[in-house]
């Protein structure tokens, strides 16, 4: 009867028990997940005023400085300042520093679109092929089909054979995610369905649409929530992989897997160009993954067991 | 179980017929004219027209799937664009470094992640367990190139104890095809221990729940043969199926870590054909590792029998 129980209630034996919102917000692991994606955030809104220069700019002079070296800048009219390249230069002489935080721009984009989209289309087959029996059949069996064209090849060849954009990038990485979000809302489906309520709604006369938007829905949105962040930490992989393997974003895009792309032929005499960025990427999707462990203990106790946590 | 293993064979064919439709769908839609890709940039309307109709790309859609298909069933790739020769030559040249690769991490996998799993979940709570989780936390995190570079530059350019890159035959030296081996299938190994020692220690400790547990304890039983013979064994069924599961991980990985260290396997072939837009060998690579994960996930289904003799299909 937490309802009843006022925040300021006189009673001391009256212990209010947390609700939703504030048992997620007091969870260690969404703290620290959380604060390490809003600095990544931050970094990448504020990029161009962190004493960063073009990302895109081509100095030969500049070739291959180590970490925290200085070189020399020009500018359009032609006047040269000193320039400190905090993470190095590569082998066309831009700033790695500068490439590595636009590059977040592209990376939390990525990952934050093909989560959403994913979700919506998962959600919209699933809730389908959970409710509607005639349906079941051959959504089910094409989704089976589909997941079992191994997803990093699906994505490749479907941006192969469009031109690379970044739309192209976020529907190659969608398509082989959305089976796995309408199996799981398809399993919600099934169980919800059986639900006293559901059957009161549809003994009253209540249509499919109705039920599904009013009682089936809401009880889905917390374990989508949970699967939305997965799904997330592995398109910022996936697009990261596409990139690097010279099939993703164009190359004159910095993205994390475009600047390793570039970096790995020099490896073996500057290491820097390849560790920057992928340090900020196993960060990245590391804290992503951390903030999906706590809003799944937190927010859907039951998906930890699913899964076998 | 005759009965059983066509039933399951079965069942396997409107999913390998999705896949199809789909690998089919995905290369006609490309833009772009694949005769005039082959008559080149020199050939007259009429050759790109009579090529067309070599390969039948003038015929409707359903009648081009139904020759496509048959072809495919046959096992007729075709002839790649690139590489001239056929794709089914280049598969089979190619399928040997692979092969290699995800065996060896496989081994390295689960001869790492089984042991780790049973310890954990034999001390819940304990430093080990959580050690055990951060690391797999890790694992699903850092992308396998990343790994493979660190891997590199502290194993083979400042220690200087495995070779860069590169790949030797198995026939030329064995000692050595391994030495060239052993990084790779390392870095390529740690998201499937990751993700195999999460499930055996979910599975371990859901079995070391159960009464048959206290009972083996009761009669005296020393406690590894209660973990191996009583709680693993029991466990056995979710550890083989994520091994399964975990296959398509493995092929996303084995396209990268080839990449990485220079391997000429498929994963390096299908990089390669998609750069050069040569989409015979795309979509024959691409079904390959397709039916290789069906049918690897059918074995799993059939080991079912031999880990649990309850199961009687």
């Amino acid at each position: 009867m937490d309802t009843l129980v006022r925040e300021d209630s006189p009673d001391p034996t009256v212990i209010r028990r947390p609700g939703t919102f504030e048992r997620v917000r007091r969870n260690t692991s969404v703290r620290i997940g959380g604060a390490v994606l809003a600095v990544l955030l931050a970094l990448a809104l504020a990029a161009p005023w962190l004493g960063t220069t073009d990302p895109t700019l081509f100095d030969a002079g500049n070739r291959d400085l180590l970490p925290g070296e200085v070189g020399e800048l020009t500018d359009l009219e032609g006047k040269t300042a000193p320039f400190r390249f905090l993470m190095g230069a590569d082998s066309f002489g831009r700033d790695i520093y500068s490439r590595v935080l636009y590059g977040t721009r592209i990376s939390l984009l990525v990952g934050v679109a093909v989560a959403v989209v994913a979700l919506a289309f998962g959600m919209v087959i699933g809730l389908a092929a959970g409710y509607f029996r005639a349906l079941d059949g051959v959504l089910m069996r094409f989704m089976d089909g589909l997941m079992a064209i191994p997803g990093i090849l699906l994505a490749i060849a479907l941006v192969a054979l469009w031109k690379a954009s970044l739309a192209v990038v976020i529907i190659a990485i969608v398509i082989p995610e959305v089976p796995r979000v309408t199996r799981l809302v398809r399993s919600l489906v099934l169980t919800i369905r059986e639900e006293p309520y559901v059957e009161a709604a549809i003994s009253v006369g209540t249509s499919p649409v109705t039920i599904l938007h009013r009682h089936i829905l809401p009880n889905c949105v917390a374990p989508l929530i949970v699967q939305g962040t997965y799904v997330c930490a592995s398109a910022i992989l996936v697009e990261a992989i596409l990139s690097f393997l010279g099939v993703g974003l164009p190359t004159d895009v910095p993205t994390w897997g475009n600047i390793m792309a570039e970096g790995r032929v020099q490896f073996t005499q500057f290491p820097h160009n390849v560790f920057f960025p992928g340090i900020f990427l196993a960060l990245t999707v590391l804290a992503v993954n951390i903030l999906g462990d706590g809003l799944r203990d937190t927010l859907d106790p039951r998906f930890a067991k699913r899964t076998g946590n | 179980m005759l009965a059983f293993l066509l039933r399951r064979l079965a069942a396997t064919v409107p999913v390998l017929l999705v896949v199809a439709v789909v690998v089919f769908l995905i290369l006609r839609l490309t833009p772009g004219d694949p005769a005039a890709i082959i008559a080149g940039d020199n050939a007259s309307p009429d050759q790109v027209a009579a090529i067309r109709a070599g390969l039948g790309l003038d015929r409707p859609l359903a009648v081009q799937f139904g020759t496509w298909l048959a072809d495919m069933v046959q096992g007729r790739f075709g002839e790649s664009f690139y590489f001239k020769m056929s794709v089914n030559e280049l598969i089979g040249q190619r399928l040997g470094p692979t092969f290699a690769l995800a065996t060896l991490t496989i081994l390295i996998a689960v001869l790492v992640a089984v042991p780790l799993g049973v310890l954990a979940a034999w001390r819940h709570g304990s430093w080990l367990d959580r050690c055990l989780m951060g690391f797999s936390v890790l694992g699903f995190s850092v992308p396998i190139f990343v790994l493979g570079y660190v891997l590199i530059y502290v194993f083979s350019l400042k220690l200087g104890w495995f070779p860069v890159q590169g790949y030797v035959e198995m026939k030329e030296s064995f000692g050595r095809f391994l030495h060239h081996l052993v990084l790779p299938a390392c870095a390529l190994s740690v998201i499937y221990i990751a993700l195999i020692a999460r499930v055996t220690r979910a599975a371990v400790s859901e079995a070391l729940n159960e009464d048959y547990i206290r009972t083996a304890r009761a009669k005296g039983l020393p406690e590894h043969r209660v973990l191996i013979r009583h709680a693993l064994a029991n466990a056995a069924v979710p550890i083989a199926t994520v091994i399964g599961i975990g296959i398509a991980l493995l092929i996303g990985g084995v396209v990268v870590t080839e990449s990485v260290f220079a391997i000429p396997g498929l994963g390096r072939l299908t990089v390669d054909a998609v750069l050069a837009r040569d989409f015979p060998t795309v979509q024959g690579v691409i079904l390959f590792f397709s039916v290789a994960y069906v049918l690897v996930n059918l074995l799993v289904d059939l080991s079912y029998l031999l880990f649990d003799p309850r199961i009687r299909y």
